[in-house]
């Protein structure tokens, strides 16, 4: 079973809906004790870091999934639930993000030429950087759907892919068992249901 | 490198998908969700439904086609039509929706585009906009194409966008169900005026009309059509691979 965290950012009829086309359980859920017993958790987030950070780690749900990640639990982050994984944003203000892995979200304007239109938005293509088993069934060059204004920065060590918008944008990270992606796997077709596929044949440790 | 999009739009009322020549004499076509299939496996990048229900009874049906439709097509949906309040999105967000569209909305409520930026993201708010010429001046019409508001379009598109409009769909009333091609003065236009992605809509006719769009205009995020691709004048796989020889970049399938 696989817990989708619901914290009460973004719509999360498409990711479960998703799960199922693949043939993979899916709970929509904000328990406790159903996140603890599921064999992987999604974290998904649409909207802006500071207001999701407040509600996960205001519910609780924060020190939840640091704990479960820590007992070697495969945990994926969607989107802006990718950049919660992270240390901290700088999406308006400064805001602790859940610090599985390190680095920084930053504004795409930092990096991206002025004529390029923000949000980096439509399909782009991964550029696979690293072996990874979210990229088991991934083939460089394929395309994703991206919508996003902030970027994960200072993170080499942990990208697997990334997506060349003026500038390469993280896409696609690893942190042992903590995955996260940029783009949108539940909206990015055939190419969006292999990497949740992937993720659900990934094993944890415990 | 992004890519061009190129969306079909599916008109939808009383559960079935219809389209107008000129917004007139509507003639049924087929089932959205299977056409939404169809599309979606033939390279389609993005699919908007546009609910032109009028009684609440319909309004349900066209909620529940698009739930079946996001269970099953996993690319990004965009919704319009009869989208008045806040209350309209959460309704087509729920039922899994990505964005949504206002047009007449936005007239009739000003604030609605910043009210649903606010609790959505701007990347959820799309503004539709209606443009005909009227004594030489781009002007906004209402109620899909039958009211002149009086509006300078360029202006209004400019006002939405800084309210919170994440994208732009600019549909040319002179060039809609023309097929003489879109409406390259008009979105010239409008590209010059914002920064956010416009979907030029309104025209298309030929697959060497996506082609002119998207080399006279650059800037054009995507093109957007209806009845061409329902009537097979025009195969999305066709007209990508085109468009790939034309060196404009597109999401090829594997």
């Amino acid at each position: 079973m696989i817990a989708i965290i619901d914290y009460g950012v973004g719509n999360l009829f498409s990711l479960k809906s998703s799960f199922s086309a693949i043939g993979a359980k899916a709970l929509v859920t904000s328990d406790k004790a159903e996140i603890e017993n599921a064999d992987k958790i999604i974290l998904p987030g649409v909207g802006a870091f500071g207001d999701a950070s407040n509600k996960l780690f205001g519910s609780g749900l924060g020190e939840i999934l640091i704990n479960e990640a820590n007992k070697g639990k495969p945990i994926m982050g969607i989107c802006l639930g990718m950049q919660l994984l992270f240390d901290k944003s700088f999406e308006y203000g400064e805001h602790k993000g859940l610090g599985l892995i390190h680095g920084n979200i930053k504004p795409i304007a930092d990096v991206i030429p002025k004529d390029f239109k923000i949000p980096h938005i439509g399909w782009n293509a991964l550029e696979l950087k690293k072996d990874s088993p979210i990229n088991k069934y991934v083939n460089n060059g394929d395309f994703v759907y991206f919508v996003h204004s902030f970027y994960a920065a200072d993170c080499d060590e942990f990208t697997v892919a990334t997506a060349e918008y003026g500038a390469p944008l993280t896409a696609t990270v690893q942190n042992k068992n903590v995955f996260g992606c940029q783009f949108h796997p539940e909206k990015s077709g055939e190419t969006g249901l292999k990497i949740l596929r992937a993720f659900t044949e990934i094993k944890g440790a415990d | 490198m992004i890519t061009k999009r190129i969306i079909p739009c599916l008109d939808v009322r009383d559960g079935r998908v219809v389209k107008g020549v000129n917004f007139e004499g509507l003639r049924d076509i087929s089932s959205p969700v299977e056409l939404a299939k169809f599309y979606s496996m033939c390279g389609a990048d993005e699919l908007v439904f546009y609910d032109i229900t009028a009684s609440s009874d319909g309004r349900k049906i066209f909620t529940d086609i698009l739930r079946e439709t996001a269970s099953k097509v996993f690319i990004p949906l965009t919704v319009g039509g009869g989208i008045n309040t806040v209350e309209d999105f959460d309704r087509v967000l729920k039922c899994g929706a990505d964005k949504v569209s206002v047009n007449s909305g936005a007239i009739k409520d000003p604030s609605l585009i910043c009210k649903a930026a606010k609790l959505y993201g701007d990347q959820c708010v799309v503004l539709s906009v209606d443009v005909k010429r009227v004594d030489g001046k781009f002007t906004v019409f209402a109620k899909g194409g039958r009211e002149n508001t009086g509006i300078e379009a360029i202006t209004w598109i400019k006002n939405c966008v800084n309210n919170g409009a994440g994208e732009v769909v600019v549909n040319s009333i002179d060039t809609d169900g023309v097929k003489g091609g879109f409406d390259l003065e008009m979105l010239n236009e409008v590209c010059n005026a914002v920064s956010v992605p416009v979907i030029a809509s309104g025209g298309a006719g030929k697959i060497e009309d996506f082609i002119t769009l998207f080399k006279e205009i650059p800037n054009v995020d995507a093109g957007l059509a209806a009845s061409i691709f329902h009537f097979v004048e025009v195969k999305i796989a066709d007209l990508k691979e085109e468009m790939a020889k034309a060196n404009i970049p597109v999401r090829s399938l594997v």
